[in-house]
C-alpha cells in the first residue's frame, strides 16, 4: 500500500519539528509490518459485522413497523404519497421564506445579542442604567414563551392600528424572534466574555491598552470563537422556530402545509414539511458538531486557558 | 515610552513610600519602601505568599493601594486623578504564566499595543518586533501561534512583548518558575542582556544564585514588610535579621542557593 511513503516520515515528525532527517536509511522492522498486517485485518473484519448488524437491525423494525397493528391506517394517513407529491413543491416554496428569515433574523441576532452582552459587561457609574436594561432584557425575554411573544407581536400589534407600524406578519415575525433569540445570544456571548481569563484582560490593560481596547482585541475574539458552538446550535433552533411565524397568516413551509392538510384532511403534508426541515437542518448540526469537535480538539492540545 | 533616562541625575525610576495595601482583612503589604534607581535591577525575594506579586501589581497600578503613595520618574501615579492606561505605557510587565493572546500569532501578540496604544505604524512596529525577535533568538517564530511554542519561547515572547513599546521599567513576576532548568538559562540571558542595555527592571524571583548574581539591590519581604535590603552581599552574605538568616539557610538546604 503506501509503506514506502511511509518510510520517508518517521512517527511524530510533525511535533518533533523535524529534527530527525527524513531519508535515514529507515527499513520498518518486521515487527511493524505484521502489527500493521494484524490491524488491516481487525478493521476488515468490524467493516463486515457493522455491516452484517446494521442489516438484521434494519429487517427487524421494518417487519415490526409494517406488521403493527394500525400501520396501514397510518401509512394512509401520514404516508401518502399522492399528498406528498402535490405537498413537496408549495412547502419547498414556502421554505425560502423561512431560510430568509433565517439569514436576516440571524445576522440581527447576532449583532444585537454582542450588543447587549457588551452592554452588561461595562463598567462605570455612567453604563449603570445599560447595565440594568440589558440585564432586564435577557431576563425577560428568556423567560417569555416564544410562541406568546410572536402573538402578541404578529396578532397585537396590528390590532392597535398604528399609523406606519407594518402589519406584514413576515415582518412582525421576525421581530418576534430576533427580540426572544437577541436574549438567548446575548446570553451565549456574556458566557464567552466571562470565560476569557481575567490574566488576558490584566495582560492587556498593562500593555497600557484601554478597557475599551483590551475587550475589542482580546477578550471579544477569544470570547466569539469560544462560543461558536453554542451560538451555532442557537442558530439551528431559530431555523426551526421560523416556522412559527406562520400562526400570523405568512405563507412559509408550514403555512404551505397546512393549507393542502387542511383541504385533504390528510396529514402527509406536515410529514413532508416536517422532514424538509430536518433535512435543511442537519447539515448545520453536523457543521456544529464538527466544529466543536475540532475546538475540543485544539484545548486538548495544551491551548491556553 | 523612551530608551533615554529621563532622569540623569540618578533620582529614583520607581520609588514607594509606606504603601499598605490589604485583601478584606489581610494585611498584604505594610509600610513598604522601595526606591529604584535608573540602569539598576532589584530582585525581591521571600517565601510564597510574601506579597511579592502584589507589590509588582500595585507600581502597575492593577491594584489600588489602601495607603501610601507611589513615583513614577518622579509623578505621583497614585494621585487619583492621574491616567493609570498613560502610566501603564511606560512600564512593561512579564507575568509568571506569560499570559500571551492566544488568538493572536506571536508578531501580532508583539505589535498590538506599539499599534493600537502608541499609534505606530504597522509596517515599523512589524520591523522593531521582528528586530526583538532576532536578538531573542525567536527569528522563526513571528507567525507562530503562542500554544505551538515552548514554554520558554512562549515567555521569551511575553518579554519582547513588554519590551516592544521601548518601556521605562520592566517589571518581571517570576518568570522563570514554570521553566525547567535549561529554558531557566535561556530566559535569564535575556535579562542578563537587558541589564547590559541599561534597562531598569524590578524582578520577583526564586532564583536566589540569579538574583545574587545579576541585582543591584535586594529586598527580602516576609508578611509584607521589605525586612531586609541592600546589595546581594549584604543580604545574602550578612543578613542582620533573624528571619531572613533562616529564610536563606532553608533555600541553600533545598539547594537553590
Ligand atoms: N486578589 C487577591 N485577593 C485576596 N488575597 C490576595 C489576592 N492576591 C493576593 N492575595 C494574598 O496576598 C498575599 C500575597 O500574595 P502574593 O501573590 O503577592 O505573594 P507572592 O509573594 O507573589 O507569592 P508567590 O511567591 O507564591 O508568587 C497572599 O497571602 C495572597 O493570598
Ligand atoms: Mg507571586
Amino acid at each position: 500500500m503506501t509503506l514506502v511513503k511511509e518510510q520517508s516520515e518517521p512517527e511524530g515528525a510533525d511535533d518533533k519539528g523535524g529534527t530527525e532527517p527524513a531519508g535515514d536509511g529507515y527499513v520498518p522492522s518486521p515487527r511493524r509490518l505484521e502489527r500493521e498486517r494484524h490491524r488491516r485485518a481487525r478493521t476488515r473484519r468490524a467493516t463486515a459485522i457493522a455491516a452484517a448488524s446494521t442489516l438484521v437491525t434494519g429487517v427487524v423494525l421494518y417487519l415490526v413497523v409494517v406488521s403493527a397493528p394500525g400501520w396501514q391506517r397510518t401509512k394512509e394517513t401520514f404516508f401518502d404519497g399522492q399528498y406528498a407529491r402535490e405537498a413537496f413543491p408549495k412547502v419547498l416554496e414556502g421554505l425560502w421564506l423561512n431560510v430568509r428569515l433565517l439569514l436576516v433574523c440571524g445576522a440581527a441576532v447576532l449583532v444585537l445579542g454582542m450588543l447587549i452582552a457588551v452592554a452588561r459587561t461595562l463598567r462605570g457609574p455612567v453604563f449603570f442604567p445599560l447595565r440594568v436594561l440589558a440585564a432586564a432584557y435577557t431576563d425577560f425575554f428568556r423567560g417569555l414563551p416564544l410562541i406568546i411573544n410572536l402573538m402578541i407581536v404578529v396578532l397585537g400589534v396590528p390590532a392597535l392600528r398604528l399609523q406606519g407600524v407594518t402589519v406584514d406578519p413576515v415582518l412582525l415575525g421576525g421581530t418576534a424572534l430576533t427580540l426572544t433569540y437577541s436574549a438567548y445570544v446575548a446570553e451565549v456571548f456574556r458566557a464567552g466574555i466571562e470565560s476569557v481569563h481575567p490574566s488576558q484582560r490584566a495582560a492587556a490593560r498593562s500593555l497600557g491598552l484601554s478597557n475599551r481596547q483590551a475587550l475589542r482585541y482580546v477578550v471579544l475574539p477569544q470570547a466569539v470563537r469560544r462560543q461558536v458552538p453554542p451560538l451555532l446550535n442557537d442558530l439551528v433552533s431559530l431555523q426551526k422556530d421560523t416556522g412559527l411565524v406562520s400562526i400570523g397568516g405568512a405563507i412559509d413551509a408550514v403555512r404551505a402545509a397546512d393549507i393542502i392538510a387542511g383541504r385533504s384532511l390528510n396529514y402527509t403534508p406536515y410529514i413532508v414539511a416536517g422532514l424538509v426541515f430536518v433535512a435543511l437542518t442537519i447539515p448545520m448540526t453536523r457543521f456544529t458538531d464538527w466544529v466543536t469537535a475540532r475546538m475540543d480538539r485544539q484545548r486538548a492540545q495544551g491551548g491556553t486557558t | 515610552m523612551s530608551d533615554a533616562p529621563a532622569s540623569p541625575d540618578g533620582s529614583p525610576v520607581l520609588r514607594m513610600e509606606a504603601v499598605r495595601k490589604t485583601f478584606g482583612d489581610s494585611v498584604v503589604l505594610r509600610d513598604v519602601d522601595l526606591e529604584v534607581a535608573p540602569h539598576t535591577v532589584t530582585a525581591l525575594i521571600g517565601a510564597s505568599g510574601s506579597g511579592k506579586s502584589t507589590l509588582l501589581r500595585c507600581a502597575n497600578l492593577l491594584e489600588d493601594i489602601d495607603d501610601g503613595a507611589i513615583w513614577l520618574d518622579g509623578e505621583e501615579i497614585t494621585d487619583p486623578r492621574t491616567d493609570p492606561d498613560a502610566v501603564r505605557r511606560r512600564i512593561g510587565v512579564v507575568f509568571q504564566a506569560y499570559n500571551l493572546f492566544p488568538h493572536m500569532t506571536v508578531l501580532e501578540n508583539i505589535t498590538l499595543a506599539p499599534r493600537r496604544v502608541h499609534g505606530v505604524a504597522r509596517a515599523e512596529a512589524e520591523e522593531h518586533a521582528r528586530g526583538l525577535l532576532e536578538r531573542l533568538g525567536l527569528g522563526g517564530k513571528a507567525g507562530a501561534y503562542p500554544d505551538r511554542l515552548s514554554g520558554g519561547q512562549q515567555q521569551r515572547v511575553a518579554i519582547v512583548r513588554a519590551l516592544a513599546v521601548r518601556p521605562r521599567l520592566l517589571l518581571f513576576d517570576e518568570i522563570t518558575a514554570a521553566l525547567d532548568p535549561e529554558l531557566v538559562g535561556e530566559v535569564l540571558d535575556v535579562v542578563r542582556d537587558l541589564k547590559g542595555d541599561g534597562m531598569t527592571m524590578v524582578l520577583a524571583t526564586h532564583e536566589m544564585g540569579f538574583a545574587r548574581e545579576v541585582a543591584d539591590q535586594v529586598c527580602f519581604l516576609d508578611g509584607g514588610v521589605v525586612l531586609e535590603h541592600g546589595t546581594p552581599e549584604q543580604v545574602f552574605g550578612d543578613p542582620r535579621q533573624e528571619r531572613t538568616r533562616r529564610f536563606l539557610r532553608r533555600i541553600v538546604e533545598a539547594g537553590r542557593l
